[in-house]
């Protein structure tokens, strides 16, 4: 491997951007391929397939074999509110793999004795977003109910592209929180991609069985994402 | 595929760039494919540096010891081979997977 390409590959990770080492398997040589790095021919497609399905493969192509080893960032999950589905949802984001965060200004709900193992910002989510900005690999949660502290990290991971935003409220809650998203200049569309009524419809009624609910949307929009990015690009194509 | 949250202190990836950096000689080993039920999946990487110190993993530690030997051999010669394990096969004192599993490791040197 070229010390250059680890560093470039290594560069990528710590910065949470997806990135693909490619290897001639023929004469070792490697090179780093960024996603959306455009690939001519047979290679490009399979390179095109491996950012997609996240999944690293051996491909053929003329009689050459390359190795095709994607790193995507892990997948992070950010809940806005320090609240009772909150508790819940950080035990099980742990177990399933996700590096979770909480958001909540309000100092009397974010105490490390209520949040004794997640990472805990008790502070609006305007400041702490400007330091950890979100991206494509990262959920957001908003569970607040509080539109001055729901709304803005809302139209905030719609715009960087999260790959799930769901936003906790009943059905009129939610119909109120359309009208203030359309006139902080999300189209329908985007406002269609939020997921309220928020978590799968498994009845849960509890906070933890909500946190279960939510839990499982997430993944389910993480394993669909590979899918739901090829729809888009035939639709660009 | 590198999903796992795992710390920047246990990826194997960061370790060796943080070794290259000590100016110690470094091998990476990948898992490049795999068959049936491998402990690894492709991608997973083992990197060891020309005293046998190593980090990470290819298997469940079934293959480790062998790939580190290699590894040291091909920090001295500096060209890549390609290593395959199988099924464990006592009589013949083979190294193997007892997982039923077959794997191809790549090993190179880092520069």
């Amino acid at each position: 491997m070229d010390p250059y390409c680890l560093k470039k590959l290594n560069q990528e990770r710590r910065a949470r951007r997806a990135a693909l080492l490619l290897t001639d398997l023929g004469d070792g040589r490697d090179r780093v391929i960024k996603e959306g790095d455009p690939v001519a021919g047979p290679l490009g497609i399979a390179i095109n397939q491996a950012f997609l399905s996240g999944g690293s493969t051996v491909a053929e192509i003329d009689g050459r074999s390359f190795f095709l080893n994607v790193h995507l960032p892990p997948p992070r999950l950010v809940v806005i509110g320090a609240v009772h589905i909150s508790q819940a949802l950080a035990s099980m984001a742990k177990i399933a793999g996700y590096d979770m965060e909480i958001i909540d200004p309000r100092t009397a709900f974010a105490t490390p004795e209520r949040f004794p193992d997640v990472s805990l910002f008790a502070e609006w989510p305007q400041d702490i977003l400007q330091t950890r900005p979100l991206d494509p690999y990262t959920a957001v949660a908003a569970v607040t109910h509080d539109p001055k502290i729901d709304d803005l990290p809302l139209e905030r991971a719609v715009n960087a592209g999260c790959f799930y935003v769901g936003a906790l409220g009943s059905r009129k809650t939610h119909a109120k929180r359309v009208d203030r998203l359309k006139s902080l200049g999300l189209s329908d569309e985007q406002i269609g991609s939020i997921h309220s009524p928020i978590g799968l419809d498994i009845g849960a009624a509890s906070p933890a069985e909500i946190a279960v609910a939510i839990m499982g949307e997430v993944i389910k929009a993480f394993r669909a994402r590979g899918l739901r990015t090829a729809l888009q690009l035939e639709k660009t194509a | 595929m590198t999903l796992q949250t795992t710390p920047e202190k246990l990826d194997p990836l960061m370790i060796a760039e943080g070794w290259m950096a000590e100016g110690r000689d470094v091998a990476i080993a990948t898992v490049v494919e795999t068959w049936g039920s491998a402990p690894r999946p492709a991608g997973s990487h083992l990197v060891i540096d020309e005293a046998g110190n190593f980090e990470g993993s290819v298997s469940g530690g079934c293959v480790e010891g062998a790939v580190i030997a290699e590894a040291m051999d091909v920090i001295k010669q500096g060209q890549p081979r390609m290593l395959e394990f199988g099924i464990a096969d006592e009589t013949a004192w083979q190294v193997g997977l007892s997982c039923g599993g077959r794997i191809k490791v790549y090993v190179e040197r880092l520069g």
